[in-house]
């Protein structure tokens, strides 16, 4: 089928991972991310086989990574937990040979991450391209950190990605570059903040 | 057409056409650097009624956001409701009663022909033609009127709910929509007669403002747009969804690339419509015009989810982020209109004014669904 | 002291005469409006005395109570006296019109050209208005109306010489009796003058249509495309006076082809000629002008001059030459 042909051709240019999809439940059927300077590579790849371009539009993921490292540590807690009370079962049942070395190991862990620097959350860059003839639904993905949100600019690609990108910029601060004109699109012209990302207030 | 030879000289100039100007229909302003009457640069400045649509979904519940997707595109309000009930279907899981299907799709229907009766009217508007406009308006009267009837509403209606529709639809606007039906296949004929067999009309768009199909899909124009460029691309057949695959009727499709081909693609899916809303109210089966059951708070699992719909100027497509809860992370709205519009630079490039502005008549724009 | 009579004739004329433009400009709105009622299923102006009849009236107050505004940056004179030069000579071409074979102020003897001379002036005030606006819109309508009339202009005028050599006269009460009896005897059926004079008559009426910008021609008024063109700057009476210029030039069109294609005043068959068989066919012609409004798109520009340099002025030179090669052998 021609989709596993695209597969191959995206499969190509080293995205991050592809992913088919049900597209029953999700509402498309390649899911593929790639780093954001592979953004370009992907879309000759689609413009070569005909796909047109729907959308490029932006999510923030503000918050995903602290949550993450919550998630992360509640497990590894509770991993390290369930470790220390197998170890004290272990030893309970071998007797006396019992280490205390297992338990103190997450405390220098937690301690150090104190002074690091704060986590950058990403903004992810969704570009959605579909087929005339068949359907074939492509969403490509990248994600930037959000304090240098950079991409290569599509629109020398799809002429139409041009308002897309312009539209993101105006909505997330994403910069394309290369873009010939990034000036607010739908905002006044003046606007110089970004609306949708998820710490803006008014 | 090209009749007279352009000049060589560097001499334009500015000419703003809007944000308040007769052919634009809304306010959008069309940026036009002109050589005399010919069109060097348009470049279309958008923004004037943007209302973030977006950051609103992201601030109400799922069923909340409901009547703002009415207030999109009000032409075909109905459409970009049934995309955000779709889309939010697809993402929770809800079934659809089978009835309510039938109805959506008969309203729909309904929605489309008015839509383009409307686009119809003020085109041959745009053109200097007036009176059309009269004629179409009454017919689309009667539109309303049934639509009103099981709505509430007549032009930003919220008449679809997750897993059904709101109100159930009666005898008497079944009766009503097959008796429009039959009025306006008779009132079909006299239109072409009058508007699309005429000299004027005929001149004036044949072979004006040509968009090719590598055009289209370099901008991703869909819709009646792309179909005029012998695109046969119609996510009603492409991409069934809801009851669309029950029934029979083709998908206009022309391959002038011309103003004329798109007018005529518009006129045959007024056919094509009541075709289908026929059929549908032939086959519209018994039962709850609501699935039962469906939960008050919708809580989509967490993941993005797309969701694509044909309203009456192309593919409307949602993009859903949930994060489980009764809100929306994020939520895209993909309107056709904006696509077909950024076309209108490198099409028009060239052109003379009266037929730039046939050009972008043809591209049956509306405004607050470019801007949202 | 007693008053010459002459005097007193040319009063009541000159009265008249501005009482007759100025009365069919505002009622010619009235028509026009409820014509197009009628045309598009509605039921037009009603609400101001019977059938509306009373709507002009308003419509005059509105524009007369209205600010005249002089905008920013236009040329202040040219601006002021181009109104004034649309509609002084549309009325002035009224003093040769002769309504029957009495009621006439002036009756010249080139009469056709004097209301040909009177007719370029319009022109120039159109140009002159939209230059003096200092509108891009404006501007674009002023080359469109001069080129437009140049366009129109010839076909026109040969057409009318073709007419001045079958009846040898310029003067209009004279072409005129020479239509008497019947209307196998009018111009626009003299097929043994020229075999092409219905083409003529028809000629004549879209270069009408076009000199007076009236749709499908109103390139200088497109609203779609130039949002007023001409007339974009002029508020209230301004724009009034421009709307009055207007309907007064369809008149005199509708006049002038009455008189010479259609007999003027005498009756279709021959009997009781006079002053209301010439208000009749006007007013026919007027309505059909109306008609035509309402029912056709907008040309294009150059479809417009394709129309005028490629068709109409071949044919109406084609006419000219046949009609004296007739002339002669006959």
């Amino acid at each position: 089928m021609k989709l596993a042909a695209i597969k191959q051709a995206l499969a190509a240019i080293s995205p991050l991972a592809i992913e088919q999809t049900e597209y029953a439940g999700k509402g498309f059927v390649l899911d593929v991310k790639v780093a954001a300077d592979q953004v370009v590579e992907a879309a000759i790849v689609l413009d070569k086989e005909d796909f047109f371009i729907e959308a490029v539009t932006g999510v923030d993921w503000l918050g995903e990574k602290e949550a993450l490292k919550k998630e992360a540590e509640k497990q590894a807690a509770a991993a390290a937990a369930a470790k220390a009370k197998a170890a004290a079962e272990a030893a309970e049942a071998a007797g006396e040979e019992a280490p205390a070395a297992p338990a103190p190991a997450p405390a220098p862990a937690s301690v150090p991450s104190e002074d690091v620097a704060p986590l950058i959350d990403d903004l992810e860059v969704v570009y959605d391209f579909n087929r005339y003839d068949q359907l074939c639904r492509v969403v490509i993905r990248t994600r930037v950190p959000r304090d240098n949100p950079e991409v290569p600019t599509i629109s020398k690609v799809y002429p139409g990605a041009n308002w897309h990108e312009r539209e993101t910029h105006d909505f997330f601060g994403i910069k394309f570059i290369g873009h010939p004109d990034l000036s607010p699109l739908l905002l006044p012209e003046d606007a110089d903040y970004h609306p949708l990302l998820k710490d803006f207030t008014v | 057409m090209s009749a007279f030879a352009q000049s060589q000289t560097n001499e334009t100039f500015v000419l703003n056409l809007g944000p308040q100007h007769p052919a634009t229909h809304g306010v959008l302003r069309v940026k036009l650097v002109m050589d005399g009457e010919y069109v060097v640069e348009a470049e279309p400045v958008l923004g004037y009624i943007h209302r973030m649509h977006e950051k609103m979904g992201e601030n109400r519940t799922w069923a909340q956001f409901l009547p703002n997707t009415g207030r999109m595109d009000y032409l075909h309000a109905l459409a970009f409701n049934h995309g955000y009930v779709t889309a939010v279907e697809r993402a929770a899981g809800i079934e659809v009663a089978e009835r309510a299907e039938y109805i959506r799709v008969i309203t729909n229907e309904l929605n489309r022909i008015s839509s383009h009766l409307l686009w119809f009217g003020a085109f041959v508007l745009d053109l200097g033609g007036f009176s059309p406009l009269l004629y179409a308006f009454d017919d689309r009267e009667h539109i309303l009127d049934l639509l009103e009837s099981v709505t509430g509403s007549r032009l930003t209606y919220c008449y679809y709910r997750f897993g059904g529709v709101y109100n159930d639809i009666d005898d008497g606007f079944l009766a009503g929509t097959t008796a429009f039906i039959k009025r306006l296949r008779d009132r079909m004929p006299m239109y072409h007669n009058l508007v699309t067999k005429n000299i004027i009309m005929m001149k004036r768009l044949e072979g004006i403002g040509p968009v090719s199909a590598e055009m289209c899909r370099k901008y991703g124009a869909t819709g009646p747009v792309a179909r005029g460029s012998g695109i046969d691309f119609d996510l009603r057949k492409h991409e069934p969804y809801s009851v669309y695959s029950e029934f029979d009727f083709e998908v206009p499709v022309y391959t002038e690339c011309d103003s004329m081909a798109r007018y005529m693609v518009r006129m045959d899916e007024i056919e094509q419509s009541m075709r289908i809303i026929e059929q549908a109210v032939a086959k519209l089966p018994d039962g709850p015009f609501m699935t039962p059951k469906v939960s008050k708070i919708v809580k989509p699992p967490k993941g993005d989810y797309y969701n694509a719909v044909e309203t009456a100027r192309g593919s409307f497509g949602i993009r859903l982020v949930s994060d489980g809860t009764n809100t929306p992370y994020r939520l895209k709205l993909r309107s056709p209109t904006f696509s077909n519009l950024s076309l209108f630079g490198e099409a028009s490039r060239g052109m003379l004014l009266p037929d730039a502005l046939a050009l972008m008549g043809s591209l049956d724009l509306v405004i607050p669904e470019i801007d949202r | 002291m007693s008053l010459d009579p002459e005097v007193v004739r040319v009063l009541a004329f000159l009265v008249g005469v501005i009482a007759f433009a100025a009365l069919n400009a505002a009622y010619l709105v009235w028509l026009e409006r409820k014509e197009a009622g009628h045309i598009q299923r509605r039921i037009g102006p009603k609400e101001v005395g019977p059938f509306g009849l009373l709507q002009p009236l308003a419509d005059g107050a509105k524009l007369m109570t209205k600010q005249l505004i002089v905008p920013d940056g236009v040329d202040p004179v040219l601006f002021k006296i181009a109104p004034i030069m649309v509609m002084v000579p549309a009325i002035m071409s009224f003093v040769t019109i002769p309504f029957s074979d009495t009621l006439v102020a002036r009756n010249i003897d080139i009469g056709l050209l004097v209301i040909f001379a009177f007719a370029s002036v319009n022109v120039l005030g159109l140009l002159l208005g939209a230059w003096g606006s200092r509108n891009k819109y404006a501007i674009i309508s002023a080359a469109r109306v001069v080129s437009q009339n140049v366009a129109y202009e010839i076909p026109m005028l040969v057409t009318v010489v073709t007419l001045v050599m079958i009846t040898g006269t310029m003067n209009l009460h004279e072409i005129v009796m020479s239509q008497q009896g019947g209307f196998w005897n009018w111009n626009i059926l003299r097929l043994n003058a020229s075999p092409l004079m219905p083409i003529s008559f028809l000629i004549f009426f879209v270069c009408m249509l076009a000199e007076t910008n009236r749709a499908p021609f109103d390139m200088a008024e497109a609203e779609s495309e130039l949002i007023a063109g001409a007339f974009t700057e002029y508020p209230g009476m301004g724009f009034g006076v421009f709307f009055m210029g207007e309907y007064a030039n369809i008149v005199i069109g509708a006049c002038l082809a009455t008189i010479l294609f259609l007999g003027g005043w005498q009756c279709p068959f021959g009997l009781y000629p006079g002053v209301h068989w010439f208000l009749i066919k006007i007013y026919a012609i007027i309505f059909t002008v109306i008609w035509i409004r309402w029912t056709f798109p907008r040309t294009t520009f150059y479809s417009l001059l394709n129309l005028s340099w490629k068709i109409l002025i071949p044919i109406s030179f084609f006419n000219l030459i046949l009609t004296s090669a007739m002339l002669k052998v006959f």
